[in-house]
């Protein structure tokens, strides 16, 4: 039984539970580089929710051959995902080069020492 | 306002929008998934693109348009840290060896992790082009083929010296091939216009179901995704490696 | 099935936790990849195999590696100008 009842609320429960826990890791890091991290647990909070979204009870995975028998899984929410796992990789890689230039110029790799702008 | 100040009022609002994304769980429809347009997509896909993967079929034929964009978001991120983490000239400190710090000796990789990893470069090349070239057939496609292609120079990196990592991924080549990659994608989806039906429209014959030559521009744009996924994430790691400098110098 | 589907979830919630408690940026890298490889088999147990190949090599491989690499640039920047702070 999915999408109701106790069993059927678990899957986007833990997607709650991962983005709230990746925000706090944001909200409370000392190091911009682990603040990364955290904000990699965010982003698989949006897997966890697009997984649990299309997922049919027993269903199979959307590969077959011609006929449908049974219960499928949805192929759109999985086309979404599959792109996104990349691309939001490549993003974090950007954010690690923002993170190390940071460091280049200001010396320091801590949130609340960055507060001024130099030019 | 104090750091803890600040904390209680996070954990404040945290727990609201814990909360209210449980509540919003629980409205969803009773019964499970409700279609239409994945039960739709099941059913017709197959017979439609003559492709077994349906989740390829989306990828690059249904949605190939928001793949282009994805393919664009990816190439701009690429650019993006190669600009951030070039150095000047003027920072060059000198053709020391920079693969380790001053202070640290390194230790070259033992024979056995050189072996290994090395033994494993031609498993990796296989089974991505494997991947790049079956997407409509069987689990794969363009990302995933892009993805495990990389680990080629990576394991090489990993096993041998950052200098072999230049050497056999020169900076020109994998530029070229990320640019090829985006640009086959680009021009296939012309090709669909130049042939008189819509952008990105699936124009190459069909085949028959179960091919690897089957499902028209399905197979070309997962080999141009490939070509670019693969040659950003290369280029991605060789920013990130400082040995690229000694090119220039 | 259905129960190894919810202890994958469960696995996902402790390993995502994890990794936010982790402090040190080095062991952060550790536990980022054990959470990439419980995603991909979270994704599989949903029956999502493409996104589980595309997840066990970006999760457990790239990432991390350039957590480090990014690592030790800051490392070496930390050498190399002794005067900095810390």
């Amino acid at each position: 039984m999915a999408y109701q009842g106790v069993a059927g609320l678990f899957p986007f429960a833990v997607a709650a539970w991962l983005f709230v826990c990746g925000l706090y890791g944001v909200v409370v890091s000392r190091n911009l580089i682990q603040m990364v991290g955290c904000l990699a647990v965010l982003q698989s909070s949006t897997y966890v929710l697009l997984a649990a979204v299309g997922y049919v009870p027993d269903g199979s995975a959307p590969v077959f051959l011609e006929v449908v028998h049974g219960p499928v899984v949805d192929p759109v929410v999985q086309a979404l995902m599959l792109t996104d796992v990349v691309v939001e990789a490549t993003v974090a890689a950007l954010l690690l080069a923002l993170a190390v230039q940071v460091h280049t110029h200001a010396h320091t790799l801590r949130p609340d020492r960055l507060t001024r702008m130099r030019g | 306002m104090t750091a803890r100040g600040r904390l209680v009022l996070f954990a404040a609002g945290a727990g609201a929008l814990f909360l209210a994304l449980l509540a919003a769980s629980a409205r969803l429809p009773a019964g499970g998934y409700p279609g239409p347009y994945g039960t739709v997509l099941n059913r017709v896909a197959v017979l439609e693109r003559h492709t077994t993967d349906v989740v390829a079929a989306v990828t690059y034929d249904y949605r190939g348009f928001d793949t282009m964009g994805e393919e664009m978001i990816l190439f701009a991120a690429v650019a993006g840290a190669a600009l951030l983490l070039r150095r000047t000239r003027s920072e060059w400190t000198g053709p020391e060896d920079l693969d380790h710090l001053p202070d640290r000796s390194v230790a070259d990789p033992s024979d056995a992790v050189r072996v290994t990893l090395l033994l494993l470069v031609p498993v990796a090349i296989t089974f991505g082009a494997y991947l790049a070239m079956h997407g409509q057939v069987s689990p794969g496609g363009g990302f995933q083929a892009g993805v495990v292609l990389v680990t080629a120079p990576l394991l090489v990196y990993l096993g041998t010296r950052a200098r072999l990592l230049v050497e056999i991924a020169p900076g020109a080549s994998v530029e070229l091939g990320e640019g090829a990659g985006i640009l086959g994608y680009l021009l296939t989806g012309v090709a669909g216009l130049v042939v008189g039906g819509d952008y990105l429209d699936n124009f190459l014959p069909l085949g028959r179901l179960a091919d690897v030559f089957s499902a028209g521009t399905i197979l070309a744009l997962s080999v141009a995704v490939s070509l670019a996924v693969a040659a950003g994430l290369a280029q991605m790691l060789i920013s990130f490696v400082e040995e690229t400098l000694r090119q220039e110098g | 099935m259905s129960l190894l589907r919810h202890a994958i979830l469960l696995l996902a919630v402790l390993s995502g936790t994890g990794v936010v408690a982790t402090r040190d940026p080095v062991a952060q890298a550790v536990t980022l990849s054990f959470h990439g490889l419980v995603l991909s088999t979270l994704f599989f147990l949903h029956a999502a195999p493409d996104v589980a190949l595309s997840q066990v090599v970006v999760g457990a491989v790239v990432l991390p590696l350039m957590f480090l690499l990014a690592l030790a640039k800051v490392r070496r920047q930390r050498v190399t100008r002794p005067q900095g702070r810390r």
